[in-house]
């Protein structure tokens, strides 16, 4: 894609931004689908399901909850858990800002609404090689990503939360959440700094998972983040 | 589930708020100032860091009958893993570690 990209209009730079974003769908559909099935199967109720979905579109997070939630854990440790595994929003936040971020405030306000990790991913690539985009093009094209990826994750809760519950008992669901995150993780490690962390968060997180209020998992987390930023200051240092 | 839906309602509010303040920070500041280089660098790591461990304890719960892991759970997410970082593709992970729960759940 050389074309001069200023010459692109918005109404281009959407539909740009649809197709760009459109083979997501494949991914945030059955991921949709698996939290309306767990959710329902936990005892939320579809108005719950369905509120955690439009309301928080963060899949990761929602499933920590529910997840917590079945545990028992109490309402902070589920919010602050829930809560960390978002933190990366900020991060993306921070990094379209320089982009986007003369946009209006109510377009801002939509984008924040909208942020989730596919957006963020294939929008971020979008502006590093088309610098020259006009702002109007920029939030077009950034629209376009998002207006097939949300509604179709809506969509597949809601199919997943009506049909969850004439899933037979033997099917096991419950493997659905390790192995709808762990499809997420496997693809992040691509540095020692991100396989560092990923195994310093697994073996904290079993060696503490004794303690209260699933402490364990903050403790871990927390120290494999400090782990995957270390791991990355010393490869800076030895690359020089 | 034992947690009363009020309780639940709390959760997805303050979620949904928490979230949202969370995606609007740098947006929602004009000018868009740059965000430190220690706490991006601590950012980046939060998805492998918060997943995996949250996963780990459920993925190595002894079942009641064995004592030990269930294995058609151990490889289908191992399976998961191992596609998941050769392909670079969430999707055909999902497929091969759901195939993998499928065949060795059928076959025990």
């Amino acid at each position: 894609m050389t074309t001069d990209a200023h010459a692109i209009t918005p109404r281009q730079s959407f539909w740009q931004g649809l197709r760009h974003g459109g083979p997501f769908v494949l991914i945030v559909g059955p991921f949709g689908v698996v939290f309306g099935v767990v959710a329902t199967d936990a005892g939320l109720s579809l108005a719950q399901t369905m509120g955690f979905t439009i309301a928080v579109i963060a899949g990761a997070a929602q499933l920590t909850a529910v997840q917590l939630m079945t545990e028992h854990a109490p309402t902070v440790i589920v919010l602050v858990t829930a809560l960390a595994v978002n933190l990366r929003m900020a991060m993306y936040s921070a990094s379209l800002a320089p982009h986007i971020g003369a946009a209006p405030l109510w377009q801002r306000a939509l984008i924040a609404y909208l942020m989730v990790d596919q957006a963020y991913a294939t929008s971020i690539l979008r502006y590093e090689q088309q610098p020259g985009l006009s702002l109007r093009a920029k939030v077009a094209y950034y629209f376009g990503v998002v207006s097939l990826i949300c509604p179709v994750w809506y969509l597949g809760t809601l199919v997943g939360a009506m049909a969850g519950n004439q899933i037979p008992a033997g099917v096991p669901i419950g493997a659905a959440v390790p192995i709808a995150f762990i499809a997420l993780i496997g693809p992040m490690l691509r540095t020692l700094a991100h396989v560092a962390a990923a195994m310093v968060s697994v073996v904290l997180a079993l060696a503490l998972s004794g303690l209260p209020y699933n402490l364990g998992l903050l403790v871990a987390a927390l120290a494999a983040m400090a782990t995957g930023a270390l791991v990355e200051t010393w490869q800076q240092r030895d690359a020089r | 589930m034992s947690v009363s839906a009020s309780t639940i309602w709390l959760v997805i509010v303050v979620l949904a708020v928490g979230t949202f303040a969370l995606r609007f920070s740098f947006l929602g500041m004009i000018g868009g100032r740059q965000i430190p280089g220690w706490a991006l660098r601590l950012l980046r790591y939060t998805p492998v860091a918060v997943i995996p461990g949250l996963m780990a304890p459920q993925v190595a719960r002894p079942l009641a009958d064995t004592g030990l892991p269930d294995p058609a759970l151990l490889s289908a997410v191992a399976v998961t893993l191992l596609v998941g970082v050769w392909r670079k593709n969430a999707i055909w992970a999902m497929l091969a570690g759901a195939a993998t729960l499928a065949a060795v759940t059928l076959l025990t």
